[in-house]
């Protein structure tokens, strides 16, 4: 799927993320509020669902190569939140609905997790 | 080539900074992207340590074709026991660190985990070193 179709699957409303970016293919996502426990598998992830709505969040994105933020629960992110995720090129967005089932429709779609390495 | 990376112990949102500036020039220096992420994420989880259990630090990264050596120096509290610190899980994080996204315990065995030598040395009340190398295969 594209970060394109994860917009449309979880009603959500895009932040941040140009053309060429939501045309992104996407494979793997992987869903946590902890940040080394995102960093603990790193086969190419290309999604993080997460609760954490600070710069970590983008900052974790980026070291993993990862394409897209989606934040659960309808939380709206700190500042500075997407003026770095502009700057890195990775695509926010933002949802009303939970961990559990954000990842549960995106799993529905074909989405899976990464592996360890 | 030699890089020098001062981490301010006092603003969490900088955390990281150095990291993402070292997986830039890696870029552009043609590094194998693996290699890169390797180097990233332990700079980083080392980066975040340094911010939430010292007070800032300073990063060495010494660049070569063959391997990137990382040394993470900080003046901070130190740690008792390395061992247990090292465990999955063990985390002394307070709930205030942990809501700022970090304290799964999981840090320290990363960087070991993506590095193929890391070293870590430690003395309480004087401060805490890590040195890390990646090797490059390509
Ligand atoms: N630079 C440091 N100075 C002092 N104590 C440290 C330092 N780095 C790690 N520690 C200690 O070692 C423990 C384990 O570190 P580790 O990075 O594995 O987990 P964490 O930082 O608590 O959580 P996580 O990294 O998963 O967010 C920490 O909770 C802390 O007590
Ligand atoms: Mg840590």
């Amino acid at each position: 799927m594209t970060v394109r179709d994860i917009i449309d699957y979880l009603d959500a409303e895009l932040l941040f993320g140009d053309d060429e970016l939501l045309d992104q293919e996407v494979q793997h996502a992987c869903g946590s509020d902890m940040m080394s426990d995102v960093l603990a598998f790193v086969k190419d992830q290309a999604v993080l669902l997460t609760g954490l709505i600070n710069t970590q969040a983008v900052r974790t994105a980026e070291m993993m190569d990862m394409k897209c933020i989606v934040l659960v629960r309808g939380k709206d992110p700190l500042e500075n939140v997407i003026e770095l995720a502009r700057e890195r090129d990775i695509c926010v967005l933002k949802t009303e609905h939970t961990m559990f089932c954000a990842c549960g429709i995106l799993y529905k779609h074909g989405l899976r997790g990464g592996h360890s390495v | 080539m030699t890089l020098h990376y001062i981490v301010p112990g006092d603003d969490f949102t900088r955390a990281g900074e150095a990291s993402g500036d070292l997986k830039r020039k890696m870029k552009k220096l043609g590094f194998p992207s693996d290699v890169i992420r390797k180097v990233s994420i332990a700079l980083y989880e080392g980066e975040i340590n340094m911010v939430i259990h010292a007070y800032g630090g300073e990063i060495t990264a010494e660049i070569s074709s063959s391997e990137i050596d990382l040394t993470l120096a900080d003046t901070g509290p130190g740690i008792p026991d390395i061992e247990k610190a090292m465990q999955d899980g063990y985390s002394t994080a307070t709930e205030q660190v942990r809501n700022l996204g970090f304290g799964a315990g999981m840090g320290l065995p990363n960087m070991k985990k993506y590095t193929d030598e890391f070293q870590i040395e430690s003395e309480v009340g004087v401060g805490t070193t890590v040195r890390m190398k990646v090797y490059n295969h390509s």
